[in-house]
């Protein structure tokens, strides 16, 4: 029981539960649909970047608890970050994930929460889905094709 | 290690002496006795399996159809002899309408590819149904856009149920094959294929059912049925996997050319010309899984020695009995009630995605399956992205059902 309430925590739960920033974006100038195949979850992340800044981020969809809290703690993570730092974000967020030893110090923050995750590797999908998407928007044309985690 | 449960069930099984012939099942899963409820994936495999592999490498490991010498015949005989238990097992009358596939999903590819597509034109229809795996999805998209066919769907009912009117309705001089699934993988309901297969005949449409989710369950019979083709796969029966089985009537198999072509398919080749074996080796090019096809014997004369009814009966009450209760907890809902069903038992939880409630199941010990299930289309249906689904075997337990129940609590305590 100790592994699973250290892979649910509290934070991971409220941010499932009412997750944040989930919301069509109308003045959107990038998004990027993703698509996790294994479970069928897909996010749709929207972008509003200005001067290589991301000013707003939205999301819509998501799926199981570690996926929704993932992507909702990822836009208040990057917001006002720009798109180089929120790449490293995603970079460091992922050697949390699967284990490999931190190099380049960049701060976690909140997404600390998702260290639990670490052994659960089947799960590691579900919280890197809306990063995946994020990549995506950021780099593709509005209309790509959507990114998926395979 | 094995639970205490009641080892002569009122169906007849002895479960506790069947459980003893299953080594896998006797082993904890995160620190708690396995409880393995993911039968529709695959089953775990008995003993008598398991040896009767180990038997063939150890001693009868050659080629088969081709060897003069003593090890290549009793290959050849114990290749040929798994063609015949699979015949009777199925109700067919000849051993030659059984050809060997990989699976369900190879058997499906061949009737699509050798029987339908000579026989399509631009404008022609496929009917599948609404509750079909994409593994009877897939392959006939493919020849759909190969041929400019169009594929036609029978609905499903709120219920899990096939709209059996619009079936009927359907049924045009334009169909060319229907394939419905028997039992769905993702849903549990057994549908009336003989009613279907009736139907359709009578318009002279030929009908394909798709068993994988069937014969682990209960007797099936091709003739009874009056089904063209009948396709199963070994692994959830309790065989191994990468093997199953096309029933194929006579007739057809007879008129159908091969779509694989290579060794052990052909009367004689030239570089002029190649004359095919005669049915059903002319639908197997290339070595055979061989230990694959004797391991399934294996597992359906296990199988017949249960008694077909007596694990119907067995499984019908755990699902009944686990149904129920979960129904009792606060916000299950059923995905699929039908009347019949057999095998699974598929639901979600308000407020938590099954996928958590999988990995939770899982610390418990508990094996279900969270997902679509390959069945995307049930899902879209239901308005879902996937259910947790639970689904039982011969050697599952009134205990461990209520093991499922208790890690479902478990799940409560964790989303509130």
């Amino acid at each position: 029981m100790s592994e699973l309430k250290q892979l649910y925590q509290e934070v991971i739960l409220d941010h499932n539960k009412q997750p944040r920033n989930c919301y069509v974006m109308d003045c959107a100038n990038k998004s990027a649909d993703g698509h996790n195949p294994l479970c069928g979850d897909t996010v749709k992340v929207y972008l509003r970047i200005e001067d290589g800044v991301i000013e707003e981020i939205s999301f819509q969809g998501a799926g199981c608890a570690i996926c929704t809290a993932s992507t909702s703690l990822m836009t208040e993570s990057v917001t006002g970050k720009n798109v180089e730092e929120a790449k490293n974000l995603f970079d460091e967020f992922h050697h949390m994930l699967t284990g490999v030893a931190d190099e380049q110090g960049v701060e976690l923050g909140k997404l600390q929460v998702f260290e639990g995750v670490r052994e659960y590797p089947v799960r590691v999908k579900c919280a890197t889905l809306a990063w995946h998407t994020l990549n995506a928007a950021m780099e593709g044309e509005d209309e790509a094709d959507p990114v998926t985690t395979e | 290690m094995a639970s205490p449960v009641a080892t002569a069930t009122r169906t007849g099984l002895d479960v506790e002496q069947i459980r003893a012939d299953f080594p896998a099942l006797h082993q904890e899963a995160h620190g708690r006795p396995l409880v393995y409820l993911d039968n529709a994936a695959t089953t775990q495999k008995p003993r008598q399996v398991i040896d009767t592999v180990t038997h063939f490498y150890e001693h009868d490991c050659a080629n088969v159809h081709r060897g003069v010498h003593l090890l290549s015949q009793r290959a050849t005989v114990a290749y040929e002899s798994a063609r015949t238990t699979i015949k009777a097992h199925l109700g067919a009358a000849d051993s030659r309408e059984i050809v060997f596939t990989r699976g369900t999903t190879e058997a499906i590819n061949l009737v699509a590819q050798s029987f339908v597509r000579p026989r399509i034109e631009p404008g022609d229809e496929i009917l599948i149904t609404g509750m079909e795996h994409h593994s009877n999805i897939v392959p006939w998209q493919m020849l759909c856009e190969a041929t400019g066919a169009e594929l036609k769907v029978v609905p499903i009912t709120d219920e899990g149920e096939l709209e059996l009117d619009r079936y009927a309705e359907l049924l045009s001089h334009r169909t060319k094959i229907v394939g419905v699934v028997h039992v769905s993988n993702a849903l549990g309901t057994v549908n009336p294929v003989k009613e279907m297969i009736e139907l359709a005949h009578a318009k002279g449409i030929p009908v394909l059912v798709d068993g994988a989710q069937a014969v682990p369950h209960g007797a099936v019979d091709v003739r009874d049925l009056d089904c063209d083709f009948y396709a199963f796969s070994g692994h959830k029966a309790y065989g191994p996997t990468g093997i199953g089985a096309l029933y194929g009537k006579r007739e057809h198999l007879l008129e159908m050319v091969p779509y694989q072509g290579g060794g052990d398919m052909i009367l004689s080749v030239t570089f002029d010309e190649t004359l095919y074996a005669e049915p059903p080796h002319r639908f197997e090019a290339g070595t055979p899984n061989i230990e694959g096809a004797i391991g399934l014997a294996a597992a359906l004369e296990y199988l017949e020695a249960l008694g077909a009814d007596a694990v119907t009966a067995h499984e019908t009450e755990l699902l009944d009995a686990a149904t129920k209760r979960a129904l009792d907890i606060p916000g299950v809902r059923l995905i699929g009630a039908a009347r019949r069903r057999a095998g699974a038992l598929s639901f979600v939880m308000d407020g938590v995605h099954p996928h958590d409630i999988g990995t939770i199941l899982d610390t418990e010990g508990v094996a279900i399956r969270a997902g679509h299930h390959c069945a995307q289309p049930v899902m879209q249906r239901f308005n879902i992205s996937a259910t947790v689904r639970a689904s039982f075997g011969v050697y599952n337990t009134t205990n461990e059902v209520d093991r499922l129940i208790e890690a479902l609590a478990k799940v409560k305590e964790i989303f509130g």
